[in-house]
C-alpha cells in the first residue's frame, strides 16, 4: 500500500506537468490547428531563468515572475515574428516553423545560460510528508496545486472573460469567429502568450524536482504532446486527463515493471487507447462532414 | 420517360434507412429504389437530410437502422471503396476535387479501378505502365470531352471555374462506369447554358442504362428529367411519385412554401 | 489562365519534370567528386546521399499521399542494427544481415502500419512517434545485443576479399543507391499508384468513392518509406563502421519530416534539398560553435517563412512569377 501510494504521487506530480504542456499545446492548437513544438521549451525558459536569476540574488518568487513573463515575451514574439508572417501557410508548415523556433530556443539557451543542469531549492523545505507510510514531498504539492490554480484560472478565463469567449468561439469555428468581428490573429497571439505562461509556470514548479537543462523542451514537447493526443486533441479537459494519466502509468510501469522500459509503458497505453478510440479519450466522435 | 426495368432487382434499393447523430434522428424510415435507366430525385427543404442520405447510400456513414442493397446485394455499411467496386460512384455538393492535379488528371483517378498494372510494375515503370497511363489517359479524355471540358483537360484543377468543377466531379465518378450515381446538386451553381448541358448529359447516361439518383435545388431541372421524385422533409420521407404527382401533392406545397419556403425561393433566384 | 498551358505544353512531353529531375540528380551525384578539393566533402555529401534516400522515402509517404510519420528513423535503425547485429552475434555476413534488415524493416511496417493507419492526422502522428520511440528504447537497453546507449561498431563489408573502404568508394554506392531511390519513386510517382497516392492526398473521400482502396495504399506507402529507410540506415551504419540509437531516436525523425518540409513536400529533389541543408548545414555552420543550434533554428524558420510550400517548390513559383 505504501509503495503504491509512493508511485501514485510521484506519478501525479510529474503527471500534473505533463498537464500543464499538454494544456499549453491545447490552447494553441484550438486557435490554429498548429501542433507547437516549441512548447517545452517555455518549460525550460520558465526554470532556467528562475535558476540563473535567484543565482544573482533576486529573491525565488521574483525571479519566478520575471522568468514566466520572459516566457510570454518569448511566446508573443514566436507568434508576431515567426507564425503571423507565415499567416496562411499549411498546418504542417507552422509546424517546422515551430521546430525551427525549438532548436532557436535551445541554441540560444546554452549559449545564455550553459549546458550544465540545474536546480532550484524547494519552495517550502525538503522535509518529506509521511502520508500512510508513503512520502511526498511539499514540492510536489506546489506542482498538484499549481496545476490545479492554472486549470481553474483557464477555466474561468474561458467561461467568464470576454477574450475567453472569444477563444472557445475560434476554437469552434475560425470562419464563423471571424465573422463576428474576433480578430483571430489576436486571438492566436493570446493562446502564445497564455501557453507559454502555463508552460513557464510548469518549469518553475517542477525544476526543484526534476531538474532544467538548456535542452528540456524536447522531451516535454514529446510527453505533452503525447498527453494532449491521449486525452483527445483540443479538449482541455483531455489534456489534464492525459497528463496525470501518462504521469501515473510512468511511474507504475517504472515502480512495477522495469524502470528502463519508464517511457515504452506510456506509449504503448497511448497506442492501445488510440486503436479503441482513435481521438483519444475526450476527443468525440467524429462525423467526417462531405 | 420510359424505364428500362431489365431485372426485377433495383439497381439501388434502399430500406427503411434511419440515422441518429447525437440523440437527434437525422433521417428516419427512409425507403426507395432506383431502377437502371431512370432518373431518381430526392428534393427538400434545406436539413431535410438529403445529403446525409447520400451518405449512407455510399458509405461515408452507416445507418443506425434500414438496410441498402446494389442489384439485389446487401450493402449496408460497405466501405466506399468496396461500394465502387459494385458499380456504385457520387459526386459532391462540396466539390471534393483533387486540387493538386489537372482535370484529365483527376478524371484518370476515376479510371483506378480499371487499371491493371501491379505495385512492382508501377515500381520499375515496366512498358505496361507506360501503355496503361496512355490508355486511362484516353479513356479520361473521352468522358472530359463527353462533359464539355476537353480544351480544359490540361489546366490544373484549382484554376477551373466552379461549373467546371461540378461536370468533373461527374467525369470522375462516369470514370468508374458506375451502374448507380449518385449526383449530389450538379447544377449548382450553373447558368442557363451549362445547366442545360448537365440536363442532357444526365439524361444520356441514365439512358445507357445507369441508374441515376438526384439531389438538386433546380425545380425546372427536377420536374423535367426526373422519372420519379422522393420529397424529403426534416429526415422523413414525405411523398413518392412521378414530377406530376409531385407538383399537385397538397403536402408537398405546404412543405416548401411553409416554413422553409423563402429559403427556397432565394435558391431559385440565385 | 494562358500561361499555365505555356508552361506545360502536351507537345513537349519528351523532357517530362521525372527525367529532368532524375538527370539532375545524377549529373550532381556524378558532377560532385570533380569539384570537391577534399575527403572530407566526399563523407559529407556520402550523408547528404543516405539521409536523402531516407529523405526520398519519407516524401512518398508524406508528399504524395500526406501521410505524416514520427517514426521514420525506427526503419533507419532496423537497417543500421540489422547490418551490426548480423555479423556481431549471428554471423550473418553484413550484405545478407542488410538484406535481412530491409526485409524486417518492410515487415514491421506492415504488421504496425495495419492498425495504425486507421488513425489520421495528428493520431497517426502521435501513434508513429510511439511506435518510434519504443523501438529506440528497446535499441537503448538492450545492451547485451545493441551495446546500449553507446551504440556498436559494425564489421567492414568485404566482397570477394576486397575490403570496401575509403571515401570516395563510399560516395559512389551512397550516389548510386541514391540515384536508383530516386528512379525508383520518380516512376512510382507517374503511375497508377501513384495517382491513386497524390488523390488520397487532396480528398480521401472522393478517392475511395471512385474505388481507390485507401487503408492499403497508406500501408503499401508507409511499407516503401521503411524500405527506403532501412537502405539508408544499414548504408550508414556501413559506411560509418558503428551505430548508435540516436540513428532510430525520436528527434533524428522529427529532422526526416522537416527535411521533407522545408525542400517541398512532393519534390523528389526537394526531399534532397532538404537533407542537404539539415545534413551539410549543421558541418558548415560548425565554425560557429555554439551559435550552431541557433542558427540551424533561424535558417528553418526564415525558410519556411519566405518559402512556406518548400524551398524547391517555392523557388519555381519565384521563378515562374518572375518570367511573367
Amino acid at each position: 500500500m505504501a509503495e503504491f501510494l509512493q508511485f501514485a504521487f510521484s506519478g501525479l506530480t510529474v503527471g500534473a506537468v505533463y498537464a500543464l504542456v499538454a494544456l499549453g499545446f491545447t490552447l494553441i492548437y484550438n486557435a490554429s490547428d498548429v501542433v507547437n513544438f516549441a512548447q517545452g521549451d517555455f518549460v525550460m525558459i520558465g526554470g532556467m531563468s528562475t535558476v540563473f536569476l535567484y543565482a544573482t540574488g533576486v529573491p525565488l518568487p521574483l525571479a519566478a515572475i520575471i522568468a514566466i513573463l520572459t516566457a510570454v515575451i518569448v511566446g508573443l514574439l514566436l507568434h508576431r515574428l515567426a507564425i503571423e508572417p507565415a499567416r496562411g501557410a499549411s498546418p504542417v508548415t507552422l509546424i517546422i516553423i515551430t521546430i525551427g523556433a525549438s532548436m532557436f530556443i535551445r541554441g540560444v539557451a546554452q549559449i545564455v545560460f550553459d549546458k550544465q543542469f540545474h536546480q532550484l531549492p524547494a519552495f517550502s523545505g525538503d522535509r518529506p510528508i509521511e502520508i500512510l507510510g508513503a512520502t511526498l514531498l511539499p514540492q510536489s504539492l506546489w506542482v498538484l496545486g499549481g496545476g490545479l490554480a492554472v486549470f481553474v484560472a483557464l477555466w474561468l478565463f474561458l467561461e467568464r472573460t470576454l477574450i475567453g469567449k472569444a477563444v472557445l468561439a475560434t476554437a469552434a469555428n475560425r470562419l464563423g469567429a471571424r465573422l463576428v468581428g474576433i480578430n483571430t490573429a489576436v486571438i492566436l497571439a493570446i493562446a502564445f502568450g497564455v501557453s507559454a505562461s502555463i508552460g513557464a509556470l510548469a518549469g518553475v514548479l517542477a525544476t526543484p524536482i526534476t531538474l532544467t537543462r538548456f535542452d528540456l523542451g524536447t522531451i516535454m514537447t514529446l510527453k505533452g504532446f503525447a498527453a494532449a493526443m491521449l486525452g483527445g486533441m483540443g479538449s482541455p479537459l483531455g489534456a489534464v486527463v492525459g497528463g496525470l494519466l501518462l504521469g501515473l502509468i510512468e511511474a507504475f510501469g517504472a515502480g512495477y515493471i522495469s524502470s528502463v522500459y519508464k517511457d515504452g509503458f506510456s506509449f504503448i497505453a497511448i497506442l492501445v487507447v488510440l486503436f479503441v478510440m482513435p481521438r483519444g479519450l475526450f476527443g468525440g466522435r467524429s462525423v467526417e462532414r462531405v | 420517360m420510359t424505364a428500362t426495368r431489365t431485372s426485377n432487382a433495383a439497381a439501388l434499393e434502399v430500406d427503411g434507412v434511419g440515422i441518429s447523430f447525437g440523440g437527434i434522428r437525422a433521417l428516419d424510415g427512409v425507403s426507395f429504389r432506383a431502377h437502371p435507366g431512370e432518373v431518381f430525385s430526392i428534393i427538400g427543404p434545406n436539413g431535410a437530410g438529403k445529403t446525409t442520405l447520400f451518405n449512407i447510400v455510399s458509405g461515408l456513414y452507416r445507418p443506425t437502422s434500414g438496410r441498402v442493397r446494389i442489384a439485389g446485394q446487401e450493402a449496408t455499411g460497405l466501405a466506399p471503396a468496396r461500394l465502387a467496386r459494385r458499380g456504385l460512384s457520387r459526386t459532391f455538393q462540396n466539390l471534393q476535387i483533387f486540387f493538386r492535379m489537372t482535370a484529365v488528371e483527376n478524371v484518370m483517378v476515376g479510371r483506378h479501378m480499371a487499371e491493371k498494372t501491379g505495385f512492382f510494375a508501377d515500381l520499375l515503370a515496366l512498358p505496361s505502365v507506360g501503355r496503361q497511363n496512355r490508355a486511362t489517359r484516353a479513356a479520361a479524355l473521352a468522358l472530359l470531352d463527353r462533359v464539355g471540358l476537353a480544351d480544359l483537360a490540361d489546366q490544373p484543377a484549382g484554376a477551373l471555374p466552379y461549373g467546371a468543377l461540378k461536370r468533373l466531379e461527374i467525369a470522375r465518378a462516369l470514370a468508374t462506369e458506375p451502374k448507380v450515381l449518385l449526383l449530389d446538386e450538379p447544377a449548382a451553381g450553373c447558368n442557363a447554358v451549362e445547366t442545360e448541358e448537365i440536363d442532357q448529359l444526365i439524361h444520356a447516361v441514365a439512358e445507357g442504362g445507369v441508374a441515376v439518383v438526384l439531389v438538386e435545388h433546380d425545380m425546372k431541372l427536377v420536374m423535367k428529367i426526373s422519372s420519379r421524385i422522393l420529397v424529403l422533409v426534416q429526415g422523413k420521407p414525405l411523398v413518392v411519385g412521378t414530377p406530376a404527382e409531385v407538383r399537385a401533392d397538397p403536402r408537398v406545397i405546404e412543405a416548401y412554401l411553409g416554413s422553409h419556403g423563402e429559403t427556397e425561393a432565394a435558391r431559385a433566384d440565385r | 489562365m494562358t500561361d499555365a498551358a505555356a508552361t506545360s505544353p502536351p507537345s513537349r512531353r519528351t523532357w517530362s519534370p521525372r527525367l529532368v529531375s532524375l538527370v539532375f540528380v545524377t549529373v550532381v551525384v556524378a558532377v560532385l567528386p570533380l569539384v570537391f578539393p577534399s575527403n572530407y566533402y566526399l563523407r559529407v555529401a556520402s550523408l547528404v546521399w543516405t539521409s536523402g534516400l531516407a529523405v526520398v522515402g519519407l516524401n512518398l509517404l508524406m508528399g504524395l499521399a500526406g501521410q505524416v510519420s514520427l517514426g521514420h528513423a525506427a526503419f533507419l535503425g532496423i537497417g543500421a542494427y540489422a547490418v551490426a547485429i548480423g555479423p556481431t552475434h549471428l554471423g550473418v555476413p553484413p550484405i545478407p544481415s542488410a538484406l535481412a534488415g530491409i526485409a524486417l524493416s518492410a515487415l514491421v511496417a506492415w504488421i504496425v502500419g495495419k492498425p495504425i493507419f486507421r488513425l489520421k492526422g495528428y493520431y497517426l502522428a502521435v501513434a508513429t512517434l510511439g511506435f518510434g520511440l519504443l523501438l529506440a528504447l528497446v535499441l537503448t537497453s538492450e545492451s547485451a545485443w545493441t551495446g546500449g546507449p553507446d551504440g556498436m561498431p559494425v564489421e567492414r563489408v568485404e566482397l570477394f576479399g576486397w575490403r570496401v573502404t575509403g571515401a570516395l568508394t563510399w560516395y559512389w554506392i551512397t550516389g548510386v543507391a541514391l540515384i536508383i531511390g530516386v528512379a525508383l519513386a520518380l516512376n512510382l510517382e507517374a503511375s497508377p499508384t501513384g495517382r491513386a497516392l497524390r488523390a488520397l492526398h487532396d480528398s480521401e473521400v472522393a478517392a475511395s468513392v471512385v474505388g481507390v482502396d485507401a487503408a492499403r495504399l497508406k500501408l503499401t506507402a508507409f511499407v516503401v518509406a521503411a524500405v527506403y529507410a532501412a537502405t539508408s540506415g544499414a548504408l550508414l551504419a556501413l559506411m560509418n563502421g558503428f551505430v548508435t540509437p540516436d540513428t532510430a531516436s525520436f528527434m533524428h525523425s522529427v529532422e526526416f519530416v522537416t527535411m521533407v518540409v522545408i525542400g517541398g513536400m512532393g519534390s523528389v529533389v526537394g526531399a534532397l534539398v532538404g537533407a542537404a541543408i539539415l545534413v551539410a548545414l549543421p558541418q558548415a555552420l560548425t565554425v560557429l560553435q555554439e551559435y550552431e543550434t541557433a542558427v540551424l533554428g533561424l535558417l528553418i524558420m526564415v525558410f519556411m517563412i519566405f518559402l512556406r510550400q518548400g524551398i524547391v517548390p517555392g523557388l519555381i513559383g519565384l521563378f515562374r512569377g518572375m518570367r511573367r
